[in-house]
């Protein structure tokens, strides 16, 4: 059920009235000098507004069913496409609808329909096209069919790009400059349409992957997959010049004439999807925008030319078939979103997790989604003013910045996080969630002295790595520095990931001992026996006695940043190693890492999906940053440990798969190719007219699941937000009371001055008679 | 006079190219076109072929400066710094890093950035001078002391205090205005109030003791003394007579910036959420647009040189003396 939108402002009850703060009244009584009209022209504003005066939004939203947010970096794509940063999928995970999705309450993460009817049908089949079994070994796989059934009946949003004429025509596939002349944004448009979404839609987008003139970020990825993508590719590319000569840059590329081998409509409401070989991870894509659908008629209709000089193309203005639409797209100021009349309805989920009735968050359980009418984004670039406007109720919720950490959080005895006494006053709640994301420290395993050159420098190169592992103290580290939002990691796959482990047999061996049933730093002793078995004893070269100096590459930080640097050399001087910090800037800093010039790096990883593979490959030897440009930026190679990789990625969550992950997980701590770092955790507070929140750092559509109070909101921005008069009334006063003498001297002045003044002292000087 | 303007007019041709240069030979120096299309294009997953795809829709794939490969007036035309830089020149500023028009978005941010600085310039100029006359009308009284010490204390002040002050003290404690944001038409007025109070009274400090120091000057002279010898009241004397002398610096401070307010403020409006040009710049040097950041460059040079033609007529105009030859 939807919440009532209320039209009616709280304060309105007593006539629109605001209260004044009574020292107000009081100054202006005693003043004799004080301008009369003044409490006039302060009740005429006063009663111009109804609500609280600092109120950024329009007077006509307050009491209705809006949910509003922050966001401090314009997207720049809005194209599912080309979009990929987490500010753009703020946006797009509204809008379109992939096949799949993850459940919003239940953990581990778990994916769901979202579109398809069903999840989808996944046949493997050998090279002679013969079908294998589920449980097929990868090696025998030579590729695999996805086959997937959408809803009938989902609509498209409105849109101008279906808008018809009487005769069946396109209304506006063929404008002329004289048509575009009053067009500016696509609400300039008198006429939408809509149409039934259909399995080529999905086709299309698949196909749009390989546009020449569009840069999809997990082409490269998809072309190794999807049967024929790095071909159709070529093909379109060649077209597409043909197409440039012949008709300059305007021709428009229609995929539909062009097929693709890995992509297909089997009928209106199933499509297929070739995958070589085996991966079983493509479901998780499945669940992204990228495999959202595109109408054709949008890209036709988006292609021309006077609409792209105008910023009106798909970039811009999304097309989708989700419970909301963009309704104003000003990037620079507002981003709002409005449910799509044409949605075709879903449900808030019917079970979750055991804690999550206790926690309101099943109350809603089948009722219809999404339950807020529209979501209302603002550019906020700067942090003090984006915290100061929630505090005051403008923003339903906030990330905690370091500088307002203090003000929003406390740490209990036992380092548990809680929210402080004046943000409970306030109804504020804190939401926490350990992040699918890793920040780790690398070290380059091509340099000669962190990496090793020959077998004994690789052996004691890993002993001085292991050293270092013992010696930097990211327990100090995140209590310092992430105010405790973070858990040391003890190796690369996060918390919440298949693969990961708790506990006693979870711990990093090498830097770790399990006592009193946790986990305990190793003594640094048993890091400076290490570093002497590497040949550094007390940090000095035994061949040379020359100290050992080592390289921190980092991007150019502010002075904030210079404690973190100063802790991390003091880490380092633990074992009696000078740390060198080598600061530049990132583009500097990702030529460095390119080329290998780098020798111990800081880095982080956010995962796309949740599979171990996702953080694995991370140091898959194949995978490497110099010379084949991949993301393993340690340059990191063990042959088992590649082997294992090529194993366990196409294998299914299983116990045998588990068992691969932890002889892996085992290589890695043994070769400490990186200092495994922390997992962040995400703090989040709410007000508590904000409801069903469950932090998922998985999925992004969760804005449909979201319920506002916007009664209790109101009445607490009037609350919170009366407006405080007697400073302005006392600055006026002072300023009065100090320009009096000043008057006075002017009015004297201005007698003294002059034939006027001059004329009686001389009449009575003077006259004898 | 006529002549004296296409002189100037032709004078910054070379200055535009000088800065347009200088410009390019900065960002480049800092950022390779490898850099730009890596930013363009994400930090995850970004391809060799991507990257050289980037590059080449955009013609960042050519030499910078100098083509070896070519023969001729080619060797210098078909580099990346000749065909950006002539466009440019005939105002057609292409398009940005993300795809989307300068122009367009110079067009729509213009005015944002024009509601705060021209408020603040035209209330500035007249908040100044008054308070700089009524100084040198109490001159040598305790009015002129602490105005002084006031301009000092003033000037002396970071803008960016007077900023996070503001919006503390009047927004987040007395909740008189909005803290930052920006409305369409009328809706927009209760955004500007604080900025433009902010832009005011940061100015104060530095301006009025320099009007105040001109003011002081001119009344020493003879047409001063003479005024008062005829009798006139003093107010008469200073905004009639002083003010009218003493318009020429002022007016060289003043008008050069006038074709400036269109560029906006760069902190002002990232702090206050507007979005004008000033944010465009911020949000283009972050992004390594090197085509927002040039056509802003080149605009700035070129709105400036323009400001020096007016402020040189607008001396014909408040001393018939000077005449532009």
């Amino acid at each position: 059920m939807l919440i009532e939108p209320l039209n009616r402002s709280p304060l309105l009850g007593d006539g629109g009235r605001v209260p004044v703060h009574p020292l107000a009244v009081e100054a202006g009584s005693t003043i004799s000098r004080f301008p009369s009209y003044l409490p006039l022209v302060l009740a005429v504003l006063m009663c111009a507004c109804s609500g609280p005066w600092n109120n950024p939004y329009r007077e006509s939203e307050a009491g209705k069913n809006i949910l509003y947010g922050a966001f401090a970096e314009r997207p720049k794509h809005l194209d599912p496409v080309q979009s990929y940063s987490s500010n753009e999928i703020l946006i797009t995970a509204q809008i379109y609808e992939p096949p799949l999705q993850y459940h919003y309450l239940k953990r581990p993460y778990e994916l769901i329909p979202s579109s398809a009817e069903k999840m989808p049908l996944v046949q493997h089949f050998d090279q002679k096209g013969a079908r294998l079994g589920d449980d097929a070994d990868a090696s025998r796989v030579a590729f695999t069919i996805y086959e997937i059934s959408i809803k009938p009946g989902i609509r498209f949003q409105p849109h101008p790009a279906f808008a018809r004429d009487q005769q069946g025509g396109f209304l506006y596939h063929d404008m002329g400059k004289t048509d575009l002349a009053d067009i500016y944004k696509l609400g300039d448009f008198s006429h939408m349409g809509s149409r039934e979404l259909t399995a080529e839609d999905y086709v299309f987008q698949i196909k749009r992957l390989a546009h020449p003139r569009l840069h999809s970020p997990i082409f490269g990825l998809m072309s190794d997959y999807i049967s024929g993508l790095k071909e159709y590719a070529a093909t379109l590319r060649a077209v597409d010049e043909a197409q440039f000569r012949e008709q300059g840059s305007g021709a428009y590329l229609d995929l539909n004439n062009y097929p693709l081998e890995g992509a297909e409509a089997v009928d209106r409401y199933t499509y297929r999807i070739k995958i070589k070989g085996k991966y079983p991870q493509f479901k998780y894509w499945l669940a992204m925008p990228f495999f959202a659908p595109i109408p054709w008629e949008a890209e036709r209709f988006y292609n021309q030319k006077g609409l792209a000089e105008k910023n009106i193309n798909l970039d811009w203005y999304p097309v989708g078939t989700g419970p909301y639409m963009l309704a104003e797209n000003d990037p620079n100021r507002v981003m709002i979103l409005e449910q799509n009349p044409n949605f075709h309805g879903e449900s808030y989920p019917s079970e979750g997790m055991p804690e999550d009735a206790q926690a309101d968050l099943l109350k809603d359980a089948g009722k219809p989604l999404p339950f807020v009418d529209k979501i209302v984004y603002s550019r906020e670039r700067e942090s003090i003013p984006r915290w100061n406007k929630f505090l005051q109720g403008y923003y339903d919720a906030s990330n905690i910045g370091s500088d307002s950490f203090d003000q929003a959080v406390q740490l209990t005895g036992q380092g548990e996080a809680t929210i402080t006494e004046a943000m409970r006053e306030q109804g504020i709640r804190l939401e926490t969630a350990v992040a699918a994301s890793t920040n780790y420290m690398g070290f380059n395993m091509l340099d000669p002295v962190v990496g090793g050159a020959g077998k004994r420098g690789r052996e004691s190169a890993r002993k001085l790595r292991q050293a270092i592992s013992i010696a930097v103290d990211y327990e100090e580290y995140v209590s310092i520095f992430a105010n405790g939002r973070g858990i040391p990691a003890q190796g690369p796959i996060a918390p919440g990931i298949a693969g990961h482990r708790d506990g006693k047999e979870g711990i990093n061996p090498v830097v770790y001992d399990w006592v009193n049933g946790r986990a305990r730093r190793k003594p640094i002793e048993a890091a400076r026996k290490l570093l002497a078995e590497a040949g550094y004893p007390d940090g000095m070269d035994a061949r040379t006695g020359a100290p050992l100096v080592l390289y921190f590459d980092v991007t150019t930080r502010g002075t904030e940043d210079k404690s973190s640097l100063d802790w991390m050399r003091k880490q380092f001087r633990k074992l009696n190693i000078q740390l060198v910090v080598r600061n530049t800037d990132y583009n500097r800093f990702q030529d460095k890492i390119r080329k290998g010039n780098a020798q111990i790096f800081e880095w982080g990883w956010n995962a796309d999906y949740p599979d171990p593979e996702n953080f694995l490959f991370l140091l898959h030897g194949p995978q490497q940053k110099v010379g084949q440009e991949g993301e393993n930026a340690a340059n990191y190679s063990n042959p088992e440990y590649n082997r294992l990789f090529e194993q366990m990625k196409n294998m299914e969550n299983s116990p045998e798969r588990q068992k691969i992950i932890d002889r892996m997980v085992t290589i890695l701590r043994h070769d400490a190719p990186w200092l495994w770092g922390y997992h962040p955790k995400d703090y989040g507070l709410y007000h508590a007219w904000y409801g069903n929140v469950k932090p998922n750092r998985m999925s992004n559509n969760n804005a449909k699941y979201f319920r506002i109070d916007a009664g209790l909101r109101e009445q607490k921005r009037a609350e919170w937000n009366k407006p405080v008069l007697w400073p302005v009334i006392a600055g006026l006063i002072v300023l009065i009371v100090g320009l009096l003498p000043a008057a006075v001297i002017y009015r004297r002045r201005e007698r003294g001055t002059g034939i006027a003044n001059t004329e009686p002292k001389h009449e009575t000087g003077g006259s004898p008679a | 006079m006529l002549n004296y303007i296409i002189r100037r007019v032709l004078y910054a041709v070379p200055i535009l190219i000088g800065v347009n240069l200088i410009t390019f030979t900065l960002f480049f120096v800092v950022n390779t076109p490898d850099d730009m299309a890596r930013m363009q294009l994400g930090i995850k997953r970004v391809t060799p072929e991507a990257i050289a795809k980037w590059k080449q829709e955009r013609g960042y794939d050519k030499p910078l400066i100098f083509n070896d490969a070519e023969n001729g007036a080619a060797k210098f035309t078909n580099t990346v710094f000749f065909e950006k830089s002539v466009a440019m020149f005939a105002f057609r500023f292409g398009r940005a890093d993300d795809g989307r028009d300068i122009a367009y978005e110079i067009r729509t941010r213009m005015m944002p950035s024009l509601a705060i600085a021209l408020p603040v310039f035209l209330l500035g100029l007249g908040v100044y001078i008054v308070f700089a006359l009524t100084m040198v009308f109490f001159r040598a009284t305790y009015v002129d002391f602490w105005g002084v010490v006031l301009c000092v204390a003033l000037m002396s002040i970071s803008s960016l205090f007077y900023i996070i002050a503001g919006q503390f003290l009047i927004s987040k404690l007395w909740h008189l205005v909005p803290i930052s944001g920006y409305g369409q038409g009328l809706d927009a007025a209760k955004f500007l109030v604080l900025p433009v109070i902010i832009g005011v009274l940061s100015g104060a400090g530095a301006n009025t003791r320099w009007y105040r120091t001109l003011f002081l000057e001119e009344m020493g002279k003879d047409y001063v003394r003479t005024a008062r010898a005829k009798g006139l009241p003093e107010s008469i004397v200073l905004f009639g007579h002083v003010l009218r002398n003493a318009l020429i610096p002022i007016l060289t401070g003043a008008v050069v910036v006038i074709p400036l307010l269109f560029l906006g403020s760069l902190i002002t409006e990232s702090f206050f959420g507007i979005p004008g040009l000033g944010s465009y710049t911020i949000d283009a040097i972050n992004s390594q647009d090197f085509a927002v950041v040039r056509a802003m460059v080149f605009l700035g040079s070129l709105l400036y040189i323009v400001g020096l033609i007016l402020t040189d007529i607008s001396y014909t105009l408040v001393d018939p003396r000077i005449r532009l030859e």
